[in-house]
């Protein structure tokens, strides 16, 4: 649950709580990785390592029994963040029938229809109005709910954000769009792309708040956004963060990221969002080496059981072909 | 927990990797994302970064040497930990897995979804019958006088033309190019029994009782009456030697279990025959001739209650032996009256031969759709008078050509039957 | 039986299901204070309020994707696209996400929106306003498509694409919004699927759909002065299509002209005419003819226009055909 941005620092509970989480990600994006240079996972897999901060101060900040997430392909950490069973998001992965989507939809379309993750979603920048849709919904119920709307820096320049964003204001949509800008859309420094770097500026011309964060540091993340989203509740209107964050790995498994230097990417290493929060709370006395290294272990072994249940679950039989094309 | 530390694919299409260089020693410490080593793969040389933390315990792939994807290269775990364990592991399934059969990951994924296709396509329909109006033509012919031959019918014409026996080469197309529709099929019914087709039969002994006329007597009598009456017959006779042909025969019969009857000797000239005279291979259309596209010989058979003629379809593109081996079937199939419509229906040229009836010679009638029919006597020796006046015994045969008229004239069914002959006389003739 | 509008017909139907359930709603341009570019939806802002009948701006990727999204939360949203040339800028909504949502994602959700407006050409309009696209949306599994000709059946085609569970495209037509039809008052609705003989005949099986319709039954009346009856099969419903009506027709008369408004380079009647190939070859007299649009993009000139289109004609030429019927 969402706490008082000053209390947040010192919530020793929710601090371990954010820190188990970002290494769940970790773990299973590192496991994933590992299946993938096995084969047991084909086509894309774009990985959330380095940017798990995101992802985990967001979502702990929104009650998915109201609230809604969407986002684009990069979507493992998103979808452990909202509580979905890392069995089956791994049996997704591998294409099983135990997976989240029944192995229809594989690594960039992971769906919980129960924990309104609506995607998991392939097209760059094409889930900005369907997200949008989601909120034009809660504000016509009335409800008291809130998209969280992911997307990244390659995102920003197509059509359908700028599009979504004047309708979310003309209409007062309780909507959070929050661009994970790890500054490169695939292989492309944002900044060669972009007539204005400064992204949180460009919800302005749209009548739009728009604040920049460092997406290193969790806390950050989760008192910025938390503020935000209590915001959006209260005055029904859009708004817009930008989160610089990094990932580690190359746009997915195939690219082996010759676009950017070794020394940049040692640098974003000495800013990992885990270990800054391992060394906050051990500094705080809240965590000890032992305590961290059996969260490690724990979630280690959470994603080899995941593994394992993905490898002894059976493929789909070939009539699921046929089965949900229509309703 | 030590854990072996295996190798993994670099490239998407790396089957396997040779270890350039280790950038970590046994002993040292690894966190997860250090280089561990470096990796010669089908693209390039890679950096292998450990997905795994710990001490590296022990090397098991050294520099220079190869592993393939999910092998181990190394194991990892906590400092001084024994490995005595895993080791043993390893040995095990190496052991195991350096054997050919064993797949590749991507082949197991492979063959596992062409079983699923094969499973799912089992049930499909099986390939089509050829078309019959496309039969192969003689290499030498143009591709446009078959086309001006090949009967174009719409699919329902077909189907009713089959229901009723008719046969679509005599039913007049009033569709584009002469396409054969329903309604030329429904005129050609309507029509008195003209247009239908059957073999004509000769006449059954008459005893001094009343036998009723079976359907079958009928037909034939109404047939063969239209082609006598409709058809001007006029006929011509040849004497030939056939000693070269009796010798061809029994040199190509030595040895052979199945003998090759003189007939098959006989379609296989007159086929020869008329692809030289293709006026002969003919039909009376009413408005126009038609030439046909093959040669579909037919050969009387006489069966226990009147006489067929089955047909060896396409003897242009066939050799004797081939005619021969059909010609058996057919005949058994005549004998024991499981001849279909198809079978029998249809001899663009048919020859009837009674020589084992040790009749000399006789004149035929034309079997439509054909334009003549070939009489053939029994083989007998006489003295024949050469050029020089010398006498000499020879093997004779007499061969009466029975021809329409209205399709070709004498000196036409001349040319036909006297390159007939020299064919029998002289079998390596054909090869011109 | 009144007799109504094509347009009144839908207006009717939207009223009726928006007065029944509260999570329909209507989005486009031009839709709540203009009372909709050609009508359609007059008077629904007034009697629904701008909550559920909302202008938007010209937005069509943008407004399609929220309906979409809207769809995915549980509305029941009529998206308005002004003509269905406009739509193509909302395609990868439409194909990306509508038709494929529930298929990715293991059957969890249901996206039951219902996207229409006019298809096909209208008149002067040029090349980018004169297009029919119904087979782009046919191709594409996970979309329904229908496509009605009359009032009666707009309106009753109109209610069961609203109750749904799935994306519909809705296929109107400029031309038609004024032609009028009798239109039952007591509730109904027509089922997808289902095709209509609209007049019995022996001689030659007809199949169209929309705004045709109307010409292949004046070709059918000028036929019947000749002594050919045409048998006209007016489908309704594309996807899911109604095979087996067209395969009996097809087998009773032996003979079939498919008219289709689009282009014929793979085209709706270009796949049903090799269904029927395939499915009555052995019925067929005649090769199938298929009546469309020249492979043109649509001229101005007005005579020009027509030339490019399916005509009485053309349809009566094609009938003739297939009876080997000489004509000059």
């Amino acid at each position: 649950m969402a706490k008082q941005t000053q209390n947040i620092r010192d919530d020793a509970g929710l601090l371990k709580k954010l820190l188990e989480q970002m290494l769940l990600i970790r773990r299973f994006e590192e496991k994933a990785a590992q299946m993938y240079g096995l084969r047991k996972i084909g086509g894309f897999c774009h990985l959330y390592i380095g940017q798990e901060a995101v992802a985990v101060g967001a979502i702990n900040t929104i009650d998915l029994k109201k609230d809604y997430v969407v986002t684009a392909y990069r979507d493992h950490g998103l979808a452990l963040a909202c509580g979905m069973d890392p069995k089956r998001v791994m049996a997704e992965l591998y294409g099983k029938a135990t997976g989240c989507s029944k192995g229809k939809g594989g690594s960039m379309h992971l769906f919980d229809a129960e924990r309104h993750m609506l995607g998991g979603n392939g097209i760059v920048g094409a889930h900005i109005p369907v997200a949008t849709g989601v909120a034009l919904k809660i504000s016509y119920k009335n409800e008291d709910g809130v998209v969280l709307c992911f997307f990244g820096d390659g995102a920003i320049h197509q059509g359908s954000f700028h599009e979504s964003l004047n309708m979310a204001k003309i209409w007062d949509l309780p909507i959070l769009y929050i661009c994970e800008n790890n500054q490169y859309g695939m292989g492309t420094d944002f900044s060669r792309v972009s007539s204005v770097t400064d992204f949180s500026v460009m919800g302005a011309s749209y009548g739009i708040e728009g604040k920049q964060l460092n997406g290193m540091d969790v806390i950050e993340v989760y008192a910025e956004v938390d503020r935000t989203v209590k915001y959006i509740r209260k005055n029904h209107v859009p708004s817009f963060l930008e989160i610089k964050t990094y990932r580690y790995k190359g746009h997915s498994m195939s690219d082996p990221a010759t676009y950017r230097t070794k020394e940049e990417l040692e640098d974003y290493k000495k800013q990992d969002p885990i270990l800054n929060l391992k060394s906050y709370m051990l500094e705080k006395s809240m965590l000890t080496e032992e305590e961290f290294k059996n969260i490690d272990k724990k979630y280690r072994s959470v994603s080899e059981e995941a593994v394992k249940f993905a490898e002894e679950s059976p493929e789909p039989p070939i009539e699921d072909l046929y089965m949900d094309v229509l309703a | 927990m030590a854990e072996k530390v295996l190798m993994i694919a670099l490239s998407p299409t790396m089957e396997t990797g040779t270890i350039v260089k280790w950038n970590k020693k046994e002993g040292d410490a690894v966190e997860s994302g250090e280089v561990l080593c470096e990796v010669e793969t089908d693209k390039a040389t890679m950096e292998y970064e450990s997905a795994q933390e710990g001490n590296l315990l022990k090397i098991l792939v050294q520099e220079g040497e190869e592993a393939r994807i999910e092998d181990p290269i190394a194991i990892i775990g906590e400092k001084g930990e024994d490995v005595t364990d895993i080791m043993k592991e390893i040995g095990e399934t190496r052991a195991k897995v350096h054997v050919p059969e064993e797949e590749i990951l991507e082949e197991e994924k492979h063959s596992a979804v062409i079983a699923a296709e094969e499973e799912q396509a089992g049930g499909e329909a099986e390939g089509e019958v050829a078309a019959v109006s496309e039969r192969p033509g003689i290499a030498l012919e143009s591709r446009e006088k078959e086309e001006a031959v090949r009967i174009k019918a719409s699919p329902l014409a077909r189907q009713l033309a089959q229901q009723h026996n008719l046969d679509l080469k005599l039913v007049k197309g009033s569709g584009p190019d002469g396409r054969v529709v329903k309604r030329d099929i429904e005129a050609a019914l309507k029509q008195p029994p003209a247009r239908l087709i059957q073999k004509p039969a000769p006449s059954a002994v008459i005893a001094p009782e009343e036998i009723p006329l079976s359907g079958k007597r009928k037909v034939i009598a109404q047939r063969i009456s239209e082609s006598k009456f409709s058809a001007p017959h006029y006929y011509l006779r040849t004497v030939v030697e056939v000693d070269n042909l009796m010798a061809a025969r029994t040199r190509l019969n030595k040895g052979r279990d199945e003998k090759v009857s003189l007939n098959a000797f006989l379609i296989k000239f007159t086929a020869e025959a008329l692809k030289r005279h293709r006026i002969i291979n003919t039909s009376w259309g009413g408005d126009r001739i038609i030439q046909f596209g093959t040669a579909d010989i037919g050969i009387a058979v006489a069966q226990p209650d009147g006489l067929i003629t089955p047909i060896v379809r396409d003897c242009w593109s066939k050799g004797i032996i081939q005619i021969d081996k059909e010609l058996k079937v057919l005949v058994g199939k005549a004998l024991n009256n499981r001849l279909r419509p198809q079978d029998y229906q249809g001899a663009t040229f048919t020859i009837s031969n009674l020589g084992t009836f040790g009749i000399l010679e006789f004149t035929a009638i034309i079997n439509p759709p054909g334009s003549a029919i070939l009489a053939v006597g029994q083989i007998r020796r006489e003295p024949m008078v050469d050029e020089g006046d010398n006498i000499s015994i020879k093997s004779t045969m007499i061969l009466t050509l029975s021809c329409d008229h209205r399709v070709f004239d004498g000196a036409a069914g001349a040319l036909f039957l006297k390159e007939l002959k020299e064919m029998i006389e002289y079998p390596i003739k054909f090869l011109y | 039986m009144p007799t109504i509008t094509f347009r009144e017909a839908l207006r009717q139907a939207m009223d009726e299901e928006m007065a029944r359930d509260e999570n329909v709603i209507l989005l486009g341009e031009e839709v709540a204070q203009y009372n909709g570019a050609y009508k359609v939806s007059q008077g629904l802002l007034d009697k629904y309020g701008p909550k559920r009948v909302i202008d938007t701006p010209i937005s069509e990727e943008g407004f399609t994707g929220i309906g979409i999204g809207a769809a995915l939360a549980g509305l029941r949203p009529i998206v308005e696209w002004m003509t269905f040339s406009f739509s193509i800028q909302a395609m990868d909504q439409v194909i990306n996400n509508a038709a494929k949502m529930r298929y990715m994602s293991g059957g969890q959700f249901a996206i039951p929106a219902v996207f229409r407006g006019p298809n096909g050409p209208a008149e002067y309009l040029s090349a980018q306003h004169s297009q029919a696209l119904q087979s782009i949306y046919a191709h594409a599994p996970g979309l329904k498509v229908v496509a009605p000709s009359t009032p009666l059946d707009a309106k009753g085609l109109l209610k069961t694409a609203i109750r749904d569970d799935n994306p519909v495209i809705f296929l109107e037509a400029e031309l038609m919004y004024s032609l009028k039809g009798d239109v039952p008052e007591e509730e109904y609705l027509i089922p997808f699927g289902k095709a209509a003989i609209r007049r019995e005949g022996k001689d030659a099986t007809v199949v169209g759909f929309s705004k045709p319709v109307t010409m292949v039954l004046t070709s059918a009346d000028r036929l019947a002065k000749e002594g050919i009856e045409v048998e006209v099969i007016d489908l309704r419903s594309i996807r899911p299509l109604d095979e087996h009506t067209i395969y009996e027709s097809v087998k009773k008369t032996n003979r079939c002209v498919i008219v289709d408004e689009a282009w014929p380079f793979t085209s709706v009647g270009s796949h049903i005419a090799w269904l029927v190939s395939k499915n009555c070859f052995d019925y067929l007299d005649a090769p199938v003819e298929l009546v469309s649009s020249e492979d043109v993009p649509m001229p101005y000139n007005h005579r020009l226009e027509l030339a490019a289109q399916p005509s009485v004609k053309k349809i009566e030429s094609a009938v003739k055909k297939v009876l080997y019927i000489e004509q000059e």
